[in-house]
C-alpha cells in the first residue's frame, strides 16, 4: 500500500521468485501436513494410501459425494467470510459460532407468525433477520473495541459462549415446541418456506447465496473504494484518519456485515437443512470459518475453494468410520495439521517477501 | 428429602462445593496462560491442551492404575503442546491467534481420536479428602468433599507469586514480557524464555485437564471442556495478571458456573444456560469496566498485543 494520494486499489505487483515462492509455500506446507498426517495414520495402523483414497472418494468421488461436500462448504463460506471481512480491517473476530446460532434461532421463529403466505418473500425474511442478528452480535465486538477498548478477539470469543447460551435458553424456554420431546427445537418452519433445490445440482439455494455474497464481497473488496478505505483502515488508524476517513463507522461497519454473513449461514442451516433451530446448529462451523478464512489468506474467492476443500475432508469423515472404523476426529486431525503448516508457511513468505523488496 | 432438613443453606453449600469442583481446573490453566503471558506471548490455544491433558491423563490412570501418574503425564503432555506453540510463535510474522486456533483443532482432534477406546473403560480417578467428615448433614459432607488437586493448586498459586516476585527467574520471565528491547540488552535469552514459559502454561493446563477426567464425574468423554481453555485467557485479564488474584477468580468463576446447577438442585431450572453462560457475562462486564480507550490495561505485560 505505498500511494495513499488517491483512494484507488492498488493491485500488488507480482515480485518475480517471490510470488512464486509465496505460492509455492502453502502447497509444500499441505504437502508436509499430508505427511505428518500420513504417518499419524500408519502409527494408528491404517494403510495412509487407503485412507487418502477414501477421503478423496467421500469428498469428490461421486454426485452424492459432490452433494454433500457442497451442502457443508455452503455455510463455510459465509463464516470463512465473518473472519476475511473484518480482517481486511485489522480485526481479528472469532466468534462466529454465537451470530451463527443466533442467526439461525431468529430465521426459524421470524416467520412462524405467518401460514400460507407466497415463500419467497419469507425465504428472504429469514435470510434478512438471521443476518440482521448475526450483525448485531458482531456489532457488539465493535462497538466494544472502538469505544471501550475491548480485544475484539476475545470479547467476540466470549459474546459465542453468551449466544450459544441464550440459544439454549430460548430454544429450551419461551420458543420450544413443546412437541420436540428428545431434541428441544422451536416450532418448525412451514414445509413450503424451506429453501428450494438448485436444480442440476441436487444441493439447496443456500449455496448459490454464499457464492453471490463470496463473489460480492470478492467484487467490493477488490474493485471499490470501500474495500480500500477498509484496507487503510487495517493498516493503519492514524492514516485513515489522517485523510478522513471515519475509522469507528468503518470498523463497525465491517463487523455488523461479518455477523451478519454468519448469521445468513445459521439461517441457511434452518431454512434449508434443518426446518427447526436446535442444538444441530451447533456444530462448530465458526470455528471451522476461522480455519477457512486464515488458509485463503482472506481472500473471498479462495475462501470458496478452501471451503470445498474442508467440506470434502469434512463429508469423507463419515466413509474413513464405515470403512476403516477411524473416528470422526481423524479429519480434525488432518484439519489442525495443515492449519499449522499453512500458518508457518505464510509467515515465511511473509518474511521473504520482506526482504526481497528491500 | 433431606434438602428440606437444612432449608436454604443447601444453596449455599451446594454453590460451595460447586465452586471448589468447577475452580480447579480454572485455577491451573489461568495460573498457566497467566505464565506464559507474563513473558509476553498468549497462547489461545490452551482450550486444545486442556482435552489433550484430560483424555492423557485418563488413558495413563487406567493403563497404570496411579492417578498420580495420569496427572503428570497429563502435564508432559499439555507440556509438549506449550513447546509446539513456543515454537511455531518464535517464527517471526506469525499469527499467534490463529496458532492458537489451530491447536486448539488439532488439540481436541488428537484427544479425540486417541481417547476414543477410552469412553468405555474406568479408571482410577483422584483420592479427594473429606473435610465435612464432622458433620453428619449429607449436603455439608458432599459440598467438603474436596480433591486433593484443589490443594494443590492453592499452592501453585502463592509458589508461583514467590516465583515472579522473589526469584532472579520470575525477575528475568517478567523483564522479557514487558519491554523485548531491555532483555535484549540485559543478554536475556528472549526466544528461549517465552518458549520454556509456554512449556510451563501448556503443562499447568494438561493438569488442569487431567483434572476434568480424573476427579468428578471420573470419565473421559468428548464433551468434557466447556471453553474453560479459552476463558482462561479472559481470566488472566479479570486477574490482571496477578496469581494470588487468578485464584480468586477462578474461585469467583466456579462459583458462578455453580450457579446454575445449584439452583437447578432447589427446583429453579428455568435460567439454567443463562446461569451457566454467567463467567462470559461476568468476564466481559469486568473487560468493559476495567478498560477504556484513556486508561489502557496498566497491569498488562508490556509485549502483550492485547490491546491497543
Amino acid at each position: 500500500m505505498s500511494s495513499i494520494s488517491g483512494i484507488e486499489p492498488v493491485p500488488s505487483k507480482p515480485l518475480g521468485t517471490a510470488a512464486q515462492l509465496s505460492v509455492a509455500l502453502p502447497v509444500l506446507a499441505v504437502l508436509l501436513a499430508s505427511a505428518i498426517f500420513a504417518a499419524f495414520v500408519a502409527l494408528s495402523g491404517q494403510n495412509p494410501a487407503t485412507v487418502f483414497g477414501l477421503i478423496v472418494q467421500g469428498g469428490f468421488g461421486s454426485s452424492f459425494a459432490w452433494q454433500d461436500t457442497l451442502s457443508r462448504a455452503a455455510p463455510l463460506v459465509l463464516v470463512g467470510l465473518a473472519v476475511a471481512i473484518p480482517a481486511q480491517a485489522g480485526l481479528v473476530i472469532i466468534g462466529g459460532e454465537g451470530a451463527l446460532v443466533l442467526g439461525g434461532l431468529a430465521g426459524a421463529v421470524v416467520t412462524l407468525p405467518f401460514a400460507g403466505v407466497h415463500a419467497l418473500p419469507m425465504q428472504l425474511l429469514m435470510l434478512l433477520a438471521g443476518a440482521l442478528i448475526g450483525g448485531l452480535w458482531f456489532g457488539l465486538a465493535g462497538v466494544l473495541r472502538q469505544y471501550r477498548g475491548v480485544n475484539e478477539t476475545i470479547s467476540s470469543l466470549l459474546l459465542s459462549y453468551i449466544g450459544i447460551a441464550v440459544f439454549h435458553h430460548l430454544t429450551e424456554g419461551m420458543l420450544r415446541d413443546p412437541a420436540s420431546l428428545d431434541k428441544p427445537s422451536t416450532h418448525p418452519i412451514d414445509p413450503s418456506y424451506m429453501l428450494p433445490t438448485l436444480p442440476g445440482v441436487g444441493v439447496h439455494a443456500g449455496l448459490a447465496v454464499s457464492l453471490l455474497l463470496a463473489i460480492a464481497a470478492h467484487v467490493v473488496l477488490r474493485y471499490t473504494r470501500w474495500g480500500f478505505a477498509l484496507r487503510v483502515v487495517g493498516g493503519s488508524a492514524r492514516v485513515a484518519r489522517m485523510i478522513g476517513l471515519a475509522v469507528n463507522r468503518w470498523i463497525l461497519g465491517a463487523s455488523v456485515v461479518a455477523g451478519g454473513m454468519a448469521g445468513i449461514a445459521g439461517a441457511i442451516e434452518v431454512a434449508a437443512v434443518q426446518g427447526t433451530a436446535n442444538s444441530s446448529l451447533i456444530v462448530g462451523y465458526g470455528y471451522s470459518g476461522i480455519l477457512v478464512a486464515f488458509l485463503a489468506r482472506h481472500q473471498p474467492l479462495a475462501i470458496v475453494a478452501v471451503a470445498l476443500l474442508i467440506g470434502g475432508m469434512q463429508a469423507s469423515a463419515s466413509l474413513l468410520q464405515r470403512r476403516l472404523g477411524l473416528p470422526d476426529a481423524t479429519m480434525l486431525v488432518f484439519q489442525g495439521l495443515i492449519f499449522v503448516c499453512v500458518l508457518v508457511a505464510d509467515a515465511i513468505a511473509q518474511q521473504l517477501r520482506e526482504t526481497t523488496r528491500r | 428429602m433431606d434438602a428440606t432438613s437444612i432449608g436454604w443453606l443447601a444453596l449455599p453449600l451446594a454453590i460451595l462445593g460447586g465452586a471448589i469442583r468447577v475452580s480447579t481446573p480454572f485455577i491451573f490453566v489461568s495460573i498457566g496462560e497467566l505464565i506464559t503471558e507474563k513473558s509476553g506471548r498468549i497462547n489461545l490455544g490452551l482450550e486444545g491442551t486442556l482435552m489433550l491433558g484430560a483424555m492423557a491423563g485418563y488413558a495413563i490412570s487406567y493403563l497404570s492404575g496411579s492417578p498420580w501418574l495420569g496427572v503428570l503425564s497429563a502435564g508432559l503432555a499439555g507440556m509438549a503442546f506449550g513447546f509446539l506453540h513456543g515454537l511455531l510463535c518464535s517464527v517471526k510474522r506469525v499469527n499467534d491467534t490463529a496458532i492458537g486456533i489451530s491447536l486448539i483443532v488439532l488439540g481436541t482432534g488428537l484427544a479425540f481420536f486417541l481417547g476414543k477406546p477410552l469412553i468405555e473403560p474406568k479408571a482410577p480417578p483422584l483420592p479427594s479428602i473429606a473435610l465435612g467428615f464432622w458433620s453428619s448433614v449429607p449436603q455439608v459432607r458432599a459440598a467438603l468433599d474436596v480433591n486433593a488437586l484443589f490443594f494443590v493448586g492453592i499452592a501453585l498459586a502463592f509458589a508461583v507469586y514467590v516465583f515472579l516476585n522473589r526469584t532472579g527467574c520470575g525477575l528475568m520471565l517478567r523483564t522479557v514480557g514487558d519491554s523485548e528491547d531491555a532483555a535484549r540488552a540485559l543478554g536475556f535469552p528472549v526466544l528461549r524464555v517465552r518458549i520454556i514459559a509456554t512449556m510451563a502454561g501448556g503443562f499447568l493446563a494438561g493438569i488442569g485437564g487431567s483434572f476434568l477426567s480424573l476427579s468428578y464425574p471420573g470419565s473421559w468423554s468428548e464433551g468434557l471442556s466447556s471453553g474453560q481453555g479459552i476463558m482462561a485467557v479472559a481470566l488472566v485479564i479479570f486477574a490482571r495478571w496477578r496469581s494470588i488474584n487468578a485464584l480468586g477468580a477462578s474461585l469467583l468463576f466456579g462459583g458462578a458456573g455453580a450457579l446454575g446447577p445449584a439452583l437447578q438442585g432447589i427446583g429453579v431450572t428455568g435460567y439454567y444456560y443463562l446461569f451457566n453462560a454467567a463467567p462470559y457475562i461476568l468476564t466481559l462486564a469486568i473487560m468493559v469496566a476495567s478498560t477504556s480507550r484513556a486508561a489502557p490495561f496498566a497491569d498488562a505485560p508490556g509485549e502483550l498485543k492485547l490491546h491497543r
